[in-house]
């Protein structure tokens, strides 16, 4: 007999499909937007992959998006340490067992009986795409604002560190997106309980 | 036997689903890629951004503070040479004549007389090396001496409670900045750039310069400076970057 386990709250599932949305935007419009200026001079964004068409509508977008991006995140942040989801679904965690779990799941051997509960590989890469995140907002600000908010500014290591600091931020939370999508792709029953936020058990 | 069986055709079906994600995604992905060259230059896109952008200047009138002074460098820190940039490129930078030069008034200001150069160079000034930044990312350091903006303003009794001043430039540029920033300390209508009279492609024979606010709200070759209270735009401004702008 199938029973429904619950494995995503509806806050998370709303919230997890606005952030994603918001990221592509903030993503695609800031290729265009780094573009404009490359910091690294050999490396620009293949124009395809971005957003806004040019510079202007680049910006655009990128500074409707933040409000999203950030009303959403603090929703979910709020919502995550009132209810305890973050103290359940992401502690505890330690080195040893993200170390073992990693290899495991390099190696394919990794199992995914339960997905109510995340392994230690998974909660290693929620914490970092959420502290990733957090540091993309904050030097996104000094960059924004550099001098009504100097004292964050310098803290992100003035407006040029603030730079370099918003694109690193940016590569790491790609990066995850991209294993995170992989890893969907490779286990496909998770994706429909990010929507319906219900597993069928098969005992 | 029966439970090995099963999840050995459960594994086939989870393969057929992987193929079918993926598949899918990768046409989402395609269909985003061609919406993209087309989804910002949609009327109903383009009236929403737009609002967000008239938000987002409330937002920053808001976040605005007229007495926080934007931070400044030893004069060590200059960038040299010192970037140009404009709308158009530098082998076209306009050549003002000295000689002919008046700077007009216009608008909710009380003495309307045109300024010659040497009447302005004779007001009290003062510099700053503050930190440039330009819309399109990049910064760099340099010194600006003039006078103080706000001071000017004064001087030619200028109404300080009208929204915004504008300004139309030797170059065929415009642009406009809200009253709050015109008053800031360290918003200097500048004669010279690191010691020495400002060269064409720095903005002789004035540039307004602005450490609150980006580049391009830094409007060089100043002709006419007007005070108003209906939203003059600019040249930038009105093709789609935002009007306030600031840092």
């Amino acid at each position: 007999m199938a029973n429904w386990v619950k494995v995503h709250p509806l806050v998370v599932r709303i919230t997890h499909w606005i952030n994603a949305l918001a990221i592509l935007v903030m993503v695609a419009s800031g290729w265009r937007i780094y573009n404009a200026s490359p910091l690294f001079e050999s490396f620009t964004f293949p124009e395809a992959l971005t957003l806004g068409g040019w510079l202007a509508g680049a910006l655009q977008w990128h500074f409707a998006a933040m409000w999203v991006l950030a009303l959403n995140g603090l929703v979910y942040a709020v919502y995550g340490i009132v209810s305890g989801h973050f103290r359940r679904k992401l502690l505890p965690i330690s080195p040893g067992a993200v170390v073992r779990d990693l290899s495991q799941a390099l190696r394919g051997r990794l199992a995914h009986d339960d997905l109510s509960m995340y392994n230690a590989a998974q909660r290693a890469a929620y914490l970092v795409l959420i502290l990733a995140l957090v540091v993309m907002i904050l030097s996104g600000l000094a960059i924004w604002k550099p001098v009504q908010l100097q004292a964050l500014a310098a803290l992100m290591g003035g407006y040029e560190g603030a730079r370099l600091l918003h694109f690193f931020a940016m590569s790491l939370v790609v990066f995850i997106v991209v294993v995170h999508v992989v890893m969907v792709a490779l286990v496909p029953r998770t994706f429909p309980t990010m929507i319906t936020g219900r597993l069928r058990r098969s005992s | 036997m029966k439970e090995a069986r099963l999840s050995k055709r459960h594994t086939g079906v989870e393969s057929l689903e992987r193929r079918l994600f993926l598949k899918q995604s990768l046409s989402i992905g395609a269909i985003s890629l061609l919406a993209g060259c087309e989804i910002t230059s949609d009327e109903r896109v383009q009236e929403v951004l737009e609002g967000m952008s008239r938000w987002n200047d409330r937002a920053q009138g808001w976040l605005f503070d007229p007495k926080k002074l934007a931070p400044e460098y030893p004069e060590s820190m200059i960038t040299r040479p010192f970037p140009f940039n404009g709308y158009y490129p530098e082998s076209d930078v306009r050549i003002i004549d000295e000689t002919d030069y008046k700077l007009q008034l216009g608008g909710l200001i009380k003495e309307q007389k045109p300024w010659r150069l040497p009447e302005l160079y004779a007001l009290p000034q003062v510099s700053q090396v503050t930190r440039h930044i330009c819309v399109e990312g990049w910064s760099a350091i340099g010194k600006w001496s003039g006078v103080r903006f706000s001071d000017f303003l004064q001087r030619v009794g200028a109404d300080l409670t009208a929204k915004y001043v504008g300004f139309n430039c030797g170059d065929d540029y415009y642009s406009s900045i809200d009253m709050a920033t015109a008053l800031h300390p360290q918003t200097l209508l500048a004669f010279r750039f690191a010691d020495q009279i400002l060269p064409p492609k720095y903005g002789f024979p004035m540039k307004l310069r602005i450490p609150t606010k980006l580049g391009f709200k830094n409007p060089k070759h100043i002709t006419e400076i007007f005070v108003v209270n209906d939203n003059p735009g600019g040249y930038w401004e009105d093709k789609g970057y935002n009007w306030f702008s600031g840092n």
